[in-house]
């Protein structure tokens, strides 16, 4: 277990997550619409970008896993996007909690990033199903990346479609991130750079675990053979 | 190859009749469905253009189902698999074996459902409608050929497939009931949205290349 | 969504914003802490094996 590494990601998070929450409450600027709830912005943008990219890891890694057959890479692919499943629930969360606020119902369809989360989360539950559906260890990787490439695609085109259907008679709920003032902007991108260590700092945790019950097992076998 | 694999999937559809029937009955039922649950007559516009996609869509999920059921069970995939033929020839015969359901699908359901539930006549309808309904229906082809390949040998299969197809298949629903909607307006029909056409086409462009890059993949043991 | 606040803000949104991040921060120790219990099933599972190696190199000397 390569512990030293996994140690400075984890100190590193834990020292960005406190460097952004001071810069959220203390530094940001209160906004003028919607007060002190635009707080918000700073956990669930943040989250839901890290998440949309993790699923696209995901179909990358799956894309290196059918060229190269090595199961590591399968690995990496189911672990991130596990991660982002575990962070998508998140988004859909504070995006909810976010809308109630500021619009108060818990949940708006004007809203295209979190109807475009509620679909690609509805995706990608299948996911661990679809795994365990199937027994053969190598069919399962095989089918698991294919899967993951299908939906990793999915995720812009999906993105592309709901933001079009978006009605444009009712207003952007949660509002756009472009011409943020400077110290809004470097607050959130402080705090996008803390949940993206978050999500590797886990994900190696994660891999780690996965890589130490795969090496137990091997162990195990080989002595049941011995005895 | 290619055309001798797309003749024995119509030759065994129209021996056994094992999808299309089942799909028709559904969209017809379904039509009726709708009506006693909606507590209306008729219907029209964005209304319309979603009842009739969404009833589309379900029925359509019943033919992917089983689409590869019968060469799962039977070790259809084991002979083919011997044969010295290009692997995506079977994606491409089972994605156009498909279409053709859906197109003959359509043409019991649409007429079905102007006749059911759509207030402004189907007639004037019907040439505009002809281009989401194309689009759509390639598609659910691509999607659902490559959708039930996965989910044939795992062990939830009729579970898995509708799972995984429908959130893939949303864009499509979108683009569909958008483009068809301006059609069936009650009063001063328009024409599809280009917009949603050119979407439509996009998607299918993605996820038909996607499906042929991949398919392969599925079919190594 | 530009203007910054000239006048004291109202606290009236304070509970969704906390809620927010308290919930994130919970799915966050969730896992740490399911994430420990394997750990502590691991480090168990490699204590048993270790000892039936040494069992086992003990019955062959």
């Amino acid at each position: 277990m390569r512990r030293p590494s996994l140690r400075v990601l984890s100190i590193t998070t834990i020292a960005a997550f406190c460097v952004s929450l001071s810069l959220v409450f203390f530094y940001a600027p209160i906004e003028a619409e919607e007060g002190f709830l635009q707080k918000i912005f700073y956990l669930h943008v943040p989250l839901a970008i890290v998440t949309l990219c993790g699923f696209v890891i995901g179909g990358l890694c799956a894309i290196a896993h059918l060229r190269t057959r090595d199961q590591r890479w399968d690995l990496r692919s189911y672990v991130a996007i596990h991660m982002s499943l575990i962070f998508g629930v998140a988004v859909l969360i504070t995006g909810s909690i976010w809308a109630r606020g500021s619009w108060g119902h818990w949940w708006v369809w004007s809203e295209p990033t979190l109807v475009s989360f509620l679909i690609i989360m509805l995706l990608y539950a299948t996911y661990q199903p679809l795994r365990f559906a199937i027994e053969d260890p190598e069919r399962q990787a095989r089918y698991a990346s294919v899967f993951a490439i299908t939906a990793g695609a999915f995720v812009p085109m999906n993105f592309l479609a709901v933001r079009l259907s978006a009605s444009y008679l009712h207003p952007r709920v949660l509002g756009s991130s472009s011409n943020l003032p400077a110290s809004m902007g470097f607050t959130f991108l402080v705090s996008l750079v803390a949940i993206a260590l978050l999500f590797a700092t886990l994900c190696s945790y994660e891999l780690a675990a996965k890589r130490t019950r795969i090496l137990l097992k091997a162990r195990s076998r080989i002595l049941g053979y011995q005895s | 190859m290619l055309r001798a694999l797309l003749r024995k999937e119509l030759l065994v559809e129209l021996r056994t009749l094992e999808s299309i029937p089942g799909m028709s009955l559904f969209a017809v039922t379904t039509f009726v469905v709708f009506h006693f649950a909606l507590n209306q007559d008729t219907v029209s516009g964005q209304e319309a253009a979603g009842i009739l996609w969404v009833t589309l869509l379900f029925a359509a999920m019943l033919g992917i189902n089983r689409l590869f059921v019968a060469d799962a069970d039977q070790g259809g995939f084991d002979g083919f698999l011997l044969a010295p033929v290009e692997r995506t020839a079977l994606l491409i015969a089972k994605a156009t074996a498909l279409l053709a359901y859906l197109l003959v699908l359509e043409l019991i359901a649409v007429p079905a459902f102007g006749l059911l539930l759509l207030g402004p006549p189907l007639g004037q309808a019907l040439p505009g409608l002809l281009a989401p309904l194309a689009l759509g229906d390639i598609g659910v082809a691509a999607i659902g050929t490559l959708v039930a390949a996965l989910a044939v040998r795992t062990r939830a299969r009729d579970l898995l497939g509708p799972l995984l197809a429908l959130p893939l298949l949303v864009p499509i629903v979108i683009g569909c009931a958008r483009a068809s909607a301006p059609l069936l307006y009650a009063t001063r029909p328009g024409g599809p949205p280009l917009r949603w056409l050119g979407t439509l086409a996009l998607y299918d462009l993605v996820f038909g290349l996607i499906a042929y890059a991949v398919f392969d993949f599925l079919l190594e043991d | 969504m530009n203007p910054l606040a000239t006048t004291l803000p109202e606290h009236s949104n304070d509970g969704y914003v906390a809620a927010a991040y308290i919930v994130f921060f919970a799915i966050v120790l969730i896992y740490v802490a399911i994430m420990a219990v394997r750990l502590g099933r691991v480090e168990r599972k490699v204590r048993d094996l270790s000892a039936q190696e040494r069992e086992k190199e003990r019955e062959t000397v």
